[in-house]
């Protein structure tokens, strides 16, 4: 961490040895104090994907067992309309709802740092939705949406008889109504990470652009949002985790309908590790589903470590 | 050094509240476009309550009727004590009202532990660095990702050799793990923020790892632990996943019994009282952000946006 | 119940033991609603009042969850003393792990073998010689629930096969009724899709499809059903999407629509809105030209405890479950049909009693698919069924074609 520290890398590296850097050192406490944290990364987490991946190549049916079956668990998966679809789905509602949530959220954020009266009360309302459980979300957009009970009938009610708005009962429109109630359930957290952001921006940005006649929009755009990596990072994470796992929402709003046109991958693990009772077939898309993260993963550790390395050949 | 120097409002976490934009001036378009657009935003949150509130107000021939924005012609409050006091969920007949106990019970004992556990990780992360801890640390954001079922069979194993299986530990426990990758994330970008002199001026006084953490990094983070304390009082209160399988049938929180009545799959549906109990279900979480909302940028402001 | 004593002693004389305290015997079941929650409550009630142990009520709403925190908990080594199912292969693995109570010696005892029918109901639960779980009640998903007023208005008679009801099906949209009821969810469908198979099949070509897996017979004869099938969705209505069962079975309550294809626990939606059987609405058995009554329904497992005196109380409980009293009162109160002949159902309404009669002759059981075909099967006809239905794009060809790859891979 400490100068002293990063000059003696810079000697280590002189000399041709590895870098190693200081910090690195052997810590009783920290160790004892993170136990649980390495507990749960090892114990659980690499475990559990061990197992995961293992099981993957069994047929185990109820309980996990060990007969390899090699790839076929995996043969069948890629062969099944509805792993397909489930793919094609989580990338269609992880694109639009991150869109939505980013970009409504930084309105939200930009509208709400304009000195306005009522800020609590305009913050609470938009944060208020995270406060409800996605089932909940789901249960209640999914009545909104009804076509018999909800927006579309309240509507043809007030005099316009032929209107139409109900997404869910429509194979191409429903995983936007999925969307529409995901972002509804999020895009307040977003808001308050981007509004917190905008907030730790430095005030002399502000200053200068307005000295150089800048548009607000503009440095909002352009000068102040590249300045919130953090934030953006912070939120963005915080939704892929939500994509990634994206389930509750679903079944309560769709159930995976109409037909399975609304079905996740997650959905697909849970349901034959669970009532389908095929374990082996469970896994091997939980597995496939966790390749694309260990992928960022370790492509970010490596940018990472490149980084980290040009940083100390610079010194 | 001064202690004034080191505080946390000079560290950001109220000075960096204040809004950026102009000071407003006159009433402009531009102002009444804000507002406009605040408005509508505002109202398009606001439908789905409003809908579950009147309907939870309304008896069932009106519900029928459709009306789903319409204030109740006659307001009666039947549901709500129907879905807190005796509404069926199997043979018993008592409503929310034993779940809302264990929810509390889960949920008191939850959030301080994982959050404890998780503000000791971020800071060992960002100032007791040791081999291996960021790859620790890779892991558990990668645990992030895991969907819930699947890290569920081992940790059943697990927890049943240890005899916490099915018990009030065994939920905490389960809550910690689960809740760890973000909070750890939170934190460390939280103390990752702090000025590294801080560390180093306690370090030359002689300070070791817990005194350092007790002394002066526990009382620092208190913006961000409120923020970790509402994310966590949400995400646990609504679990159902969890409690069904690890709390065991004398701690069974209350989104089960919300299930149970929500789900009821003969007979009538009973909208009003489904949209009472849900409400009731998320009363605390409710509470807690309207209660904290404005804590919750301020935390968010204070450090875990950096880094 | 004197009866009950007996049994109870035997219970406890079968396990040998000398003083068995009382015992608690939690129950795990996905009965949450009205009718559902009175038929459970004869059973605990009845549970009660045999002696010290007790019935500790777990409800889980939905299927789905109970049976997964069921097998959890067996997992995790807090089994419950008993919990629901339905009849299938789900829990194979339970018996060969050696995960359940044997209750081969309490039913051999009272004779289960001799008066549990039909056939097909005790084999869910006798594998190799053994019992393994209690039938309670069976459900047939063969039936048809038409409002009576609605055909009336539309000026046709009640369809007397599915091809007649599609004949009539226009006269019935045009005067402004929903012909077809279905709700959205995948079981519904893959249900209708189920009678209709049967229907136009027959009992044999069906067996030899779903049980002996004649991946032939399925390419020459299916692609007839997935036709028939889809020309039912025109009559569907545009809510269908994500309707549950019991909002649709609603529809034909209200008089809104033709016909709901659904299974016979639909009975008790009319029965609430105290509709009449022959004049508000008509329960017809499929296929109409010949009857049957399919074989699904609940049972109950009993996991291995370790404690005696909840080994005894498990045993009472199987036996209390198939009390022909206990089995009139349950099924009374479900809406389903008991497991024995020799039970009192005079309070049953006509319909029951129609599915009485045809449950008699064995040439009339349609055998539960769920016997022959694993969870995961099942599964993936579902998700074809449902994605046929929903997705017009999809031809018949590719329909069949998929479903004799899910026959030809089952196991």
């Amino acid at each position: 961490m400490s100068q002293f520290a990063q000059s003696s890398d810079a000697a280590a590296l002189a000399s041709t040895r590895p870098p190693r850097r200081a910090r690195r050192k052997f810590n009783v406490m920290s160790i004892l104090g993170t136990t649980p944290m390495i507990l749960t990364a090892v114990g659980v987490f690499v475990v559990c994907i061990i197992f995961s991946f293992i099981w993957s190549f069994t047929n185990s049916k109820l309980f996990p067992n060990f007969n390899f079956v090699g790839l076929d668990q995996y043969y069948r998966l890629w062969a099944s309309d509805r792993w397909n679809i489930s793919v094609g789905n989580v990338f269609v509602f992880g694109i639009w709802s991150m869109v939505a949530n980013m970009v409504f959220g930084y309105l939200l954020a930009v509208f709400m740092d304009q000195r306005i009266q009522q800020e609590d009360l305009f913050r609470s309302i938009f944060l208020y939705p995270f406060a409800m459980s996605l089932v909940v979300t789901g249960l209640v957009w999914q009545w909104m949406f009804d076509p018999n009970l909800g927006i579309q009938s309240a509507v043809r009610q007030l005099g316009w008889t032929d209107f139409q708005f109900a997404p869910l009962t429509n194979q191409s429109t429903a995983i936007y109504g999925v969307v529409l109630g995901g972002v509804w359930n999020g895009v307040g957290v977003t808001m308050a990470i981007l509004l917190a952001g905008l907030r730790g921006v430095d005030g002399e940005i502000w200053k200068a652009a307005k000295i150089d006649g800048i548009p607000a929009w503009r440095t909002y755009l352009f000068i102040v949002l590249p300045m919130m990596k953090g934030a953006i990072l912070t939120a963005f994470i915080l939704q892929c985790t939500g994509v990634v796992r994206v389930f509750d929402i679903v079944i309560a709003m769709t159930q995976g309908g109409p037909g399975v046109s609304t079905q996740m991958p997650a959905i697909y693990v849970i349901q034959h590790i669970t009532d389908r009772v095929n374990v082996g077939q469970g896994m091997a898309a939980a597995s496939t589903m966790l390749l694309p993260v260990i992928a960022v993963l370790a492509l970010q550790g490596i940018l990472q470590w490149n980084a980290r390395r040009k940083k100390e050949k610079a010194l | 050094m001064t202690s004034e120097a080191l505080s946390p409002s000079k560290l950001g976490a109220s000075g960096a509240v204040e809004p950026r934009g102009a000071k407003p001036k006159k009433l402009t378009i531009a102002r009444v476009g804000v507002y406009a657009f605040l408005v509508i935003a505002a109202l398009f949150f606001l439908m789905p309550l409003w809908v579950m509130v009147v309907t939870s107000l309304k008896g069932l021939p009106e519900i029928r009727l459709g009306h789903l924005f319409n204030l109740p012609a006659e307001v009666t409050f039947e549901p709500w004590l129907k879905a807190w006091d005796t509404a069926c969920t199997g043979r018993d007949c008592n409503g929310l009202k034993p779940g809302f106990m264990n929810s509390l019970k889960i949920t008191l004992l939850s959030v301080p532990v994982s959050i404890v556990v998780a503000m000791i990780n971020g800071y060992a992360l960002s100032f007791w660095k040791y081999k291996g801890s960021d790859l620790l640390f890779g892991i558990l954001i990668f645990g992030a990702f895991v969907p819930y079922q699947v890290v569920i069979y081992p940790l059943i194993i697990g927890l049943s050799k240890v005899g916490l299986f099915a018990t009030l530990p065994g939920i905490v426990i389960v809550h910690t793990i689960f809740g760890m990758p973000i909070l750890t994330l939170l934190f460390r970008n939280f103390f990752a923020s702090l000025p590294p002199e801080l560390f180093k001026a306690a370090r030359v006084d002689g300070a070791g790892f817990w005194q350092i953490f007790f002394q002066i990094m526990l009382p620092m983070s208190v913006p961000i632990a409120i923020v970790a304390v509402i994310l966590q009082t949400t995400g646990i209160w609504n679990d159902f996943l969890f409690g069904t399988v690890f709390a065991g049938r004398e701690n069974m929180p209350m989104t089960v019994q919300l299930n149970n009545i929500v789900t009821t799959t003969t007979g009538v549906r009973e909208y009003n009282v489904n949209m009472a109990a849900t409400i009731l279900t998320a009363a605390v979480p409710l509470a807690v952000y309207f209660i904290s909302g404005k804590w919750f940028v301020r935390g968010i402001a204070a450090g875990a946006v950096k880094g | 119940m004197k009866k009950f004593a007996v049994v109870a002693a035997m219970a406890t004389a079968l396990l040998g033991s000398t003083a068995v305290h009382a015992a608690d015997v939690e129950v795990i079941h996905w009965w949450t609603s009205g009718g559902e929650q009175a038929a459970v409550s004869v059973f605990a009630r009845e549970f009660d009042a045999l002696g010290e142990d007790k019935w500790v009520d777990t409800a889980i709403a939905g299927g789905e969850n109970a049976r997964a925190a069921t097998l959890q908990r067996i997992l995790g080594g807090d089994a419950p003393g008993a919990a629901q199912f339905n009849p299938g292969r789900q829990y194979e693995e339970l018996i060969s792990g050696g995960m359940l109570l044997d209750l081969t010696p309490l039913a051999e005892s009272e004779g289960w073998a001799n008066f549990i029918r039909p056939a097909s109901i005790s084999e869910a639960c006798l594998v190799d010689g053994h019992w393994w779980c209690v039938p309670v009640n069976i459900h047939s998903w063969n039936w048809a629930w038409a409002s009576i007023p609605a055909f009336a208005k539309a000026g046709v008679e009640l369809p007397t096969s599915f091809d007649d009801f599609l004949a009539k099906a226009p006269k019935l949209k045009e005067a402004g009724i929903i012909p077809f009821a279905i709700g959205g969810e995948s079981w519904q469908i893959n249900g209708a899709f189920g009678v209709i198979q049967t229907s136009m099949l027959g009992l044999a070509d069906r067996e030899k499809i779903l049980k002996d897996k004649d991946v032939e017979l399925a390419k020459s004869l299916m692609p007839n059903v997935f036709t028939k099938f889809r020309e039912f969705k025109q009559f569907a209505d545009e809510g269908s999407a994500n309707r549950n069962w019991n909002d649709t079975t609603n529809l034909v309550v209200t008089d809104q629509a033709g016909i709901q294809v659904m299974g016979d626990w639909a009975r008790g939606e009319f029965g609430v809105a105290g509709k009449v059987a022959g004049t508000d609405y008509a329960c017809l058995a499929l296929p109409i030209d010949h009857p049957t009554v399919s074989t699904g329904g609940d049972i109950f497992l009993f996991p291995k405890q370790t404690d005696a005196a909840v080994e005894a109380a498990q045993l009472k409980m199987a036996s209390m479950m198939v009390n022909p009293q206990v089995q009139a009162l349950f099924n009374n109160a479900k809406g389903s049909m008991p497991i024995r002949d020799d039970v009192d159902m005079s309070l049953a309404d006509d319909c029951m009693k129609k599915g009485l009669e045809i449950i008699k002759d064995p040439a009339n059981i349609a055998v539960d698919a769920g016997r022959w075909l694993s969870n995961d099967t099942t599964g993936q006809m579902n998700d074809l069924v449902a994605q046929f239905w929903a997705d017009d794009s999809m031809t018949v060809d590719a329909a069949v074609e998929q479903y004799v790859n899910i026959l030809a891979t089952a196991e």
